[in-house]
């Protein structure tokens, strides 16, 4: 196991990457395709409202970069943590 | 060549094509048959999770969910999806540092106790067990369709193929199989979806035609917008109408997301990757194949609906769909074109009657008023007929007078929304005629609507069998591996050899699969309620326990197991309490409706509910019991960093 100290500031930065993936996670579903959709009805894209769009397929690209941000930004935080495989 | 011949050759290549890939990737030990040596490389296993996530109703029910339900049933888009996010982030990485096999065997170490063990066994067994019933029901109708046999007999050769493969190749053999099922059930989507997609709106890529613009009336309007005024101007609500309930909306997403997350057959498909970088990367890999489904099926669902309105419809095609007659029941006879009306027929998924005697199958969203006027008609005339001469002219006078109110509803009736709609009268309309239109058709009779080849429809029939066997394997192989390695070397037997473990596994598997197949033939109701308890319970009990387990170091064995049960229960009788005991019919305490709902919430929407009361009953709890150890403190410390992830420890 990693010493205390290291592994500590791991687990904060870990949590704070975490929290901040959460935030676009709930912004790009559920705020964006649920409950803003009545208030951006007049936003486009092509021939759908964007709320209608993030609900049917936005959201799910977000969905997609996300993990594989969190994926690469975890690996980089492992190696200066010095906690990599 | 026929049809019938086709599926059985394209059905016949691919099964012979599992069972090759399952002999050369049987299990020799225990490490293999649960979690396939640990060695899935991290893509391979996200095609896997992706085939393992994808069933039946994923491949066949969902774009028509989405065809009829429109806007509002894109819960199943975003919360089927969003689900990964949480894996990735939450679950996954420390799950697979962990480095065991089963979900219970983590909350027992976690949670230093065998009872916790145990309970999380019972709600995997419940969770596991609801789910496969829905797939095996999903293969015995695919294969009865497809192979045009009895539903029965559809279901033993189902449970024959899977017992074939996955009781033999445990989870390694299983991992390449759903790889191989994968190919094929994307192949088989997206195809028709591509033809489709050129056919409406010029567009290669369905996604793009979705929000593209409609073709046949030259690509200035919006197909969204086409198909929006073609069903409205039918009386239905509007394809991308707003939904009448957003709290709902937002718990229905939120359940099938946490859901997701909590769905053992889902979780242990990490346990198979070699490190804890893979097992983050693999959630993303996943979504990425499942992504290709799930972007596609809005446009699958929203052309296939708006293509089977006008077929009823011809004048829809560039006008309105009144400007032209709907089509005749002598078109639908002689034109080959529309032979697959009284295919489908056949199969009871599709049925048509001229009740207005005109010769034309008038297609529209029938108020419920109507309904109950013809029904009124219908019961004074059976009345009448069965009364005694004597009673004979009163009962006529009754037949006289409902027809009157009814004729006088079609009067005041305007068919669709807008203001200058046609009553039901000006149209000689007395209701609906496309008397069902079964959600399922708008995927399984998609190539032929769109007129595509015979061997497309062959690979949709393939393809449909691909994603209820693959599920219906990954979640047999959560139920076997819950029963021999938690169940009997964790609690019964601790001193059993590998060799008598993985016999164990095995005879676990089959016992699973008999009892999955004899659920299968007598379902207990509906199998998409039963798919809503398996994610409502998943969100109420893994999810939680997994997700404190890994990020509070507070909880104690006392709160994880008094958590644990009260969201089972309360889920579990929420759901009870509108679709009945058990779902035994008729035993159900109020009836489900919006109306009579707390809140308006749905049984599918308690998942969230559940998980908050399991979070806050475990905490509570936890402050007033005894801290958890030092060594289990240290053991937290250790699945929260990658380092030394390794093989599975021996243990």
């Amino acid at each position: 196991m990693a010493d205390k100290t290291s592994s500590n500031a791991y687990w904060a930065a870990n949590i704070r990457v975490i929290t901040v993936s959460m935030v676009v996670w709930f912004v790009c579903s559920f705020g964006l395709g649920i409950i803003l959709r009545p208030a951006l009805s007049g936003i486009h894209i092509g021939g759908a409202d964007i709320g209608f769009w993030f609900a049917q397929n936005g959201a799910i690209y977000v969905f997609l970069v996300l993990i594989f941000a969190y994926a690469a930004k975890m690996n980089k935080l492992d190696k200066e943590h010095g906690v990599e495989e | 060549m026929d049809q019938f011949t086709l599926n059985l050759i394209v059905i016949g290549l691919s099964f012979a094509l599992y069972f090759g890939i399952a002999f050369w990737a049987r299990a020799a030990s225990t490490s293999e048959f649960y979690a396939a040596g640990q060695g899935v490389g991290p893509v391979v296993n996200g095609m896997a999770t992706a085939a393992d996530w994808m069933s039946a109703a994923s491949f066949i029910s969902m774009a028509g969910l989405i065809a009829f339900g429109g806007y509002n049933n894109s819960v199943f888009l975003m919360g089927w999806t969003g689900g990964y996010v949480l894996l990735a982030l939450l679950l996954a990485p420390y799950l697979r540092k962990f480095g065991k096999f089963t979900v219970p065997e983590f909350v027992g170490d976690r949670f230093y106790s065998t009872s916790a063990r145990m309970v999380a066994v019972i709600c995997l067994l419940v969770i596991s067990i609801t789910y496969v019933i829905g797939q095996m029901v999903g293969v015995g109708v695919t294969f009865a369709r497809f192979l045009e046999v009895s539903t029965t007999t559809g279901l033993l050769i189902g449970s024959a193929v899977v017992f074939a493969y996955a009781v033999f190749g445990g989870m390694k053999g299983i991992t390449y199989t759903q790889v191989a099922q994968y190919v094929v059930l994307i192949i088989a989507y997206t195809i028709p979806a591509i033809f489709i997609s050129l056919q409406l709106t010029g567009s290669f890529l369905p996604q793009l035609g979705l929000i593209g613009g409609y073709a046949p009336s030259g690509g200035d309007v919006a197909f969204l917008e086409k198909l929006d005024s073609v069903v409205t101007e039918l009386g239905f609500a509007a394809y991308t109408a707003d939904t009448p309930n957003m709290l709902n909306m937002f718990l229905v997403t939120m359940s099938l997301m946490i859901g997701t997350a909590g769905l053992p057959h889902v979780i242990i498909r990490f346990f198979t990757v070699p490190k804890v970088s893979d097992a983050r990367s693999s959630a993303g890999w996943a979504l990425v194949f499942i992504a290709l489904l799930y972007t596609v099926a809005p446009a699958v669902g929203s052309m296939a609906r708006l293509n089977i309105t006008t077929t009823f419809w011809p004048g829809a095609v560039t006008g309105s769909a009144f400007s032209a007659p709907a089509v005749s029941l002598a078109d639908i006879q002689s034109n080959p074109e529309l032979s697959w009306v009284n295919n489908w027929q056949k199969t009871g998924l599709l049925a048509y009657s001229d009740l207005n005697g005109d010769g034309l199958i008038q297609y529209v969203s029938e108020p419920a008023a109507i309904t109950a006027a013809n029904k009124a008609i219908a019961d004074a005339q059976a009345a009448h007929d069965a009364a005694a001469d004597a009673d004979k002219p009163a009962l006529l006078q009754a037949v006289t007078d409902a027809t009157a109110a009814r004729d006088a509803l079609l009067a005041e009736t305007k068919v669709g929304k807008a203001e200058d709609s046609p009553t039901y009268a000006e149209l000689g309309l007395v209701g609906n005629e496309l008397t069902t239109v079964n959600n399922d058709i708008m995927v399984l009779a998609n190539p032929e609507i769109a007129k595509l080849p015979g061997w497309v429809i062959a690979l949709v029939a393939a393809g449909g069998l691909a994603a209820a066997l693959s599920t219906a394997a990954g979640l047999l192989l959560a139920i076997s591996s819950a029963i021999s390695h938690d169940l009997i070397k964790g609690a019964l037997k601790p001193d059993i050899s590998e060799k008598g473990e993985l016999l164990a596994a095995r005879i676990s598997m089959a016992f699973a699969i008999v009892l999955a197949t004899w659920l299968g033939l007598d379902p207990p109701g509906f199998a998409a309620q039963v798919v809503a308890l398996a994610f409502g319970l998943a969100a109420a009990t893994i999810f939680p326990v997994l997700m404190m387990g890994i990020f509070s170091t507070k909880v104690t064995k006392e709160g994880a197991i008094a958590g644990m049960l009260v969201g089972l229960i309360s889920t579990a009788v929420y759901i009870f309490l509108f679709l009945g005991w058990f779902f035994i019919p008729g035993t159900n305490v109020y009836p489900n409706t919006p109306d009579a709902h707390f809140f308006g919430i749905s049984p599918a929407a308690f998942g969230p509910i559940g998980a908050l009361l399991n979070f806050a009953v475990a905490y509570i709890v936890s402050s007033m019991t005894k801290a958890p150890p030092q060594d289990v403190q240290d053991l937290i410390q250790s699945i929260r960093v990658p380092k030394g992830a390794g093989a599975a420890q021996a243990h």
